[in-house]
C-alpha cells in the first residue's frame, strides 16, 4: 500500500472522471487493481482521508478521521444532465446517498413522489443528528460503477425548509455545510436500505423516517423497500454484494491519507477475501460483541467508517484514561496507551484487536491535521470501532441478503 | 397484575398503559403522555427508585428511573429507532440539542453523542437502525445510586 500525502490528493474532484477508466486508483491501489479481465467493470474509487470541505473560509473547521470521495449524479437516463460532487463522507455505518442542497448546483433531479403526485420527503436519523430533505432520483456513477434509477436523500432543500416536530424530536438538524461537515454522506453499510420494513408498515410502529408534503403539510407515510434511500451499491449490475475500505496504517497524526474503496466481495480477481475472517453480525442490530478485559460486550460492536474516532467505554471503567478538560468526548491519556480487545461474530469466529489511545488534545491540537491514529472517546458500554480502525486494514462490508464467497451478508471480514 | 418477586428487592407489575414521563419531571403529572408511546410498561422498584420499563410501538425498549420524591432523575433507551426525545429529555431538549449540534462541530467529524454538563448528562450510541442512550441529572440521582448503575 502506498501512502500519498495531502499534497498529492487534492483531486477529488477528477476522481470520478479518472475511475471511468479501468485501472483508476494507480496513485493509491495500484498493487489490487486489475479486474478480472477483460470486460471487468473498474470497480476502485480512490478516498482520501483529509480535512475535508469545511476546513477554508468560511468555515475554517477542519475535519478530523472523515474518508471523502466524489460521486457523479445524473438525471436518470441522461449522460450529460450530470454533476460530480467532491467532499462526500464514507460511512459504513449507514445505507443511502445524501446530498446537501447547496451541493447540487448544476443539475436538477426528478422529486420522488406519491401516487397522487405529492412529493416524498425524508427525515433520517443519525446518532448525532438528522437529515431532512427531499427524496430524488439520480443515475449515481463511482469508479465504473453505475446505480441507475437511485433515489437518495437531498438534505437542506429550500422547497422543504420546515422541518416537521416529530422529525427534530430525535435530534439537532445537519442540514447544511458547517453541520454535516460534509457536502454528503454515502452510506455503504450493512444494511440494504435505511429504514426497512418498518417504513412499509403504517400505524404506530412506522418509526417515521419517510413523510408525503401536500401544500398543506407533511405527514408521516409508508415507503415500500424499492423506493427507501438504498444503498447505492445493491443497485449496481455487478459488484453489487459489498465493499471494500483500504487505508494506510497511520502513526500519530497527519495531514491525510489516501485508500480505496472497492466494490464487490469476490467478484473480480481484485477483490477476494484473500485470508480475512468473516464476522457475522446480530441482523436486526448490525452488531458483533466485543471483549475487553474478560468483560463480554454483547451485541455492542460495530465497525463505523462514518464514525471519527474509537468511542468505547468510558474513564469509569478499570484502566480507561480520563477524558479531555476541554473535549469531553475524547480522551487524554498522558502519553499513548495500548490496548487490546477481542471481537466476536455471531458465526463464532473470535480475533484480537491492537489498537492505541493517544492524547486527543495532542493529536488535534494543528488545525491542518486530518487523520489522527490513537483519536478515541467515550462510549459507555459500546464499541464503536471507527475509522482509526481501518488504518492499516481491508474491511469488507458485506450487504444483508447479498451472496458472496464468504457466504450471505450481512458480516464485515478484515 | 400480579406483583412478583424478583432477586429479593424487585417487584414487576404489569399494567394496561404505559407512563412516560420526563427527565427532571414528577412522575404524577404525567398520565397526560401514557398515550404517546405506546406499548407494554413494567414497573419494579428497590430501596433507591422505581423503574418503569416501556416497550414502545416502534421497537424501543424505554426505562425511565423514578426517585424516591417522584422525580424522573434517568432515563435510557435502545431500539432500532430513537425514541421521542423531545417527550423524554422534557425540559432539557432544547438544552440536548444546542449541546449536540455544538458538539458536532467540536468534534470535527461525526460520533456518539456525550454531553457533560454540570446539571444534565447525555449519552447517544449506536448507527443507522441501532441506538441506545442514556440522560440523568447528576444531583438528583438517589443517595447510594452512581451514574454506571443506570443501564
Amino acid at each position: 500500500m502506498i501512502r500519498v500525502r495531502l499534497q498529492n490528493v487534492l483531486y477529488w474532484g477528477l476522481a470520478g472522471a479518472l475511475a471511468a477508466t479501468a485501472g483508476c486508483s494507480g496513485s493509491s491501489n495500484g498493487g489490487s487493481t486489475g479486474g478480472g479481465g477483460g470486460g471487468s467493470t473498474a470497480n476502485v474509487q480512490a478516498i482520501s482521508v483529509t480535512t475535508g470541505p469545511t476546513a477554508g473560509p468560511p468555515l475554517n473547521s477542519p475535519y478530523i478521521n472523515g474518508a471523502f470521495t466524489s460521486v457523479t449524479v445524473c438525471v436518470p437516463g441522461s449522460t450529460t444532465s450530470c454533476q460530480t460532487i467532491s467532499g462526500i463522507l464514507v460511512d459504513t455505518g449507514s445505507s443511502g446517498l445524501r446530498i446537501l442542497s447547496s451541493a447540487l448546483t448544476s443539475v436538477s433531479l426528478p422529486q420522488q413522489t406519491a401516487a397522487n403526485g405529492d412529493a416524498i420527503v425524508e427525515c433520517l436519523p443519525f446518532v448525532d443528528g438528522i437529515t431532512w430533505g427531499p427524496v430524488q432520483t439520480a443515475d449515481m456513477t463511482i469508479a465504473g460503477e453505475k446505480a441507475k434509477s437511485l433515489p437518495i436523500q437531498v438534505i437542506g432543500s429550500s422547497n422543504f425548509s420546515t422541518i416537521p416536530k416529530a422529525c427534530t424530536n430525535f435530534g439537532a438538524p445537519e442540514d447544511d455545510l458547517s453541520t454535516l461537515g460534509a457536502n454528503g454522506i454515502l452510506g455503504v453499510g450493512p444494511a440494504a436500505q435505511d429504514c426497512g420494513t418498518a417504513c412499509t408498515v403504517s400505524g404506530p410502529s412506522n418509526p417515521g423516517l419517510y413523510y408525503v408534503c401536500p401544500a398543506a403539510g407533511c405527514e408521516v407515510t409508508t415507503q415500500s423497500l424499492s423506493n427507501q434511500v438504498v444503498n447505492p451499491i445493491v443497485l449496481f449490475a455487478a459488484d453489487n454484494n459489498g465493499v471494500i475500505i483500504e487505508l494506510p496504517s497511520v502513526t500519530g497524526s497527519e495531514a491525510g491519507v489516501s485508500g480505496s474503496m472497492i466494490f464487490g466481495i469476490g467478484t473480480q480477481a481484485n477483490n477476494g477475501l484473500g485470508n480475512a475472517t468473516v464476522y457475522t453480525m446480530d441482523p436486526s442490530t448490525g452488531n458483533f460483541t466485543t471483549v475487553f478485559n474478560n468483560v463480554t460486550y454483547s451485541d455492542a460492536g460495530f465497525l463505523d467508517s462514518g464514525s471519527n474516532a474509537i468511542y468505547f467505554l468510558d474513564s469509569n471503567t478499570q484502566g480507561m484514561p480520563p477524558t479531555c478538560a476541554d473535549a469531553t468526548f475524547w480522551y487524554c491519556p498522558t502519553g499513548t496507551q495500548n490496548f487490546s480487545a477481542t471481537n466476536q461474530g455471531a458465526n463464532g469466529a473470535s480475533g484480537t484487536i491492537q489498537f492505541v489511545v493517544g492524547n486527543a488534545d495532542t493529536l488535534t491540537a494543528n488545525e491542518t491535521i486530518g487523520v489522527a491514529n490513537g483519536l478515541a472517546g467515550p462510549n459507555p458500554g459500546t464499541f464503536d470501532w471507527g475509522l482509526p480502525f481501518f488504518f492499516g486494514r481491508t474491511v469488507y462490508t458485506a450487504i444483508e441478503g447479498q451472496s458472496t464467497p464468504g457466504g450471505a451478508g450481512p458480516y464485515w471480514a478484515y | 397484575m400480579n406483583p412478583r418477586i424478583m432477586r429479593g428487592l424487585l417487584a414487576f407489575l404489569l399494567l394496561p398503559l404505559p407512563a412516560l414521563a420526563s427527565l427532571g419531571g414528577d412522575v404524577t403529572s404525567v398520565q397526560s403522555d401514557q398515550a404517546k408511546m405506546q406499548g407494554s410498561l413494567r414497573t419494579s422498584s428497590n430501596n433507591s427508585y422505581t423503574l418503569h420499563e416501556i416497550q414502545t410501538s416502534t421497537g424501543v425498549a424505554v426505562k425511565e428511573y423514578v426517585s424516591p420524591s417522584g422525580k424522573v432523575f434517568a432515563v435510557t433507551w435502545q431500539g432500532p429507532f430513537h425514541p421521542d426525545l423531545r417527550q423524554l429529555l422534557g425540559t432539557y431538549f432544547d438544552q440536548f440539542t444546542q449541546a449536540e449540534q455544538a458538539q458536532r462541530t467540536q468534534r470535527r467529524g461525526h460520533g456518539p453523542v456525550s454531553i457533560q454538563q454540570a446539571g444534565f448528562v447525555v449519552q447517544i450510541a449506536g448507527h443507522m437502525r441501532s441506538f441506545s442512550g442514556k440522560a440523568y441529572v447528576p444531583q438528583m440521582l438517589p443517595a447510594g445510586i452512581r451514574a454506571e448503575d443506570i443501564r
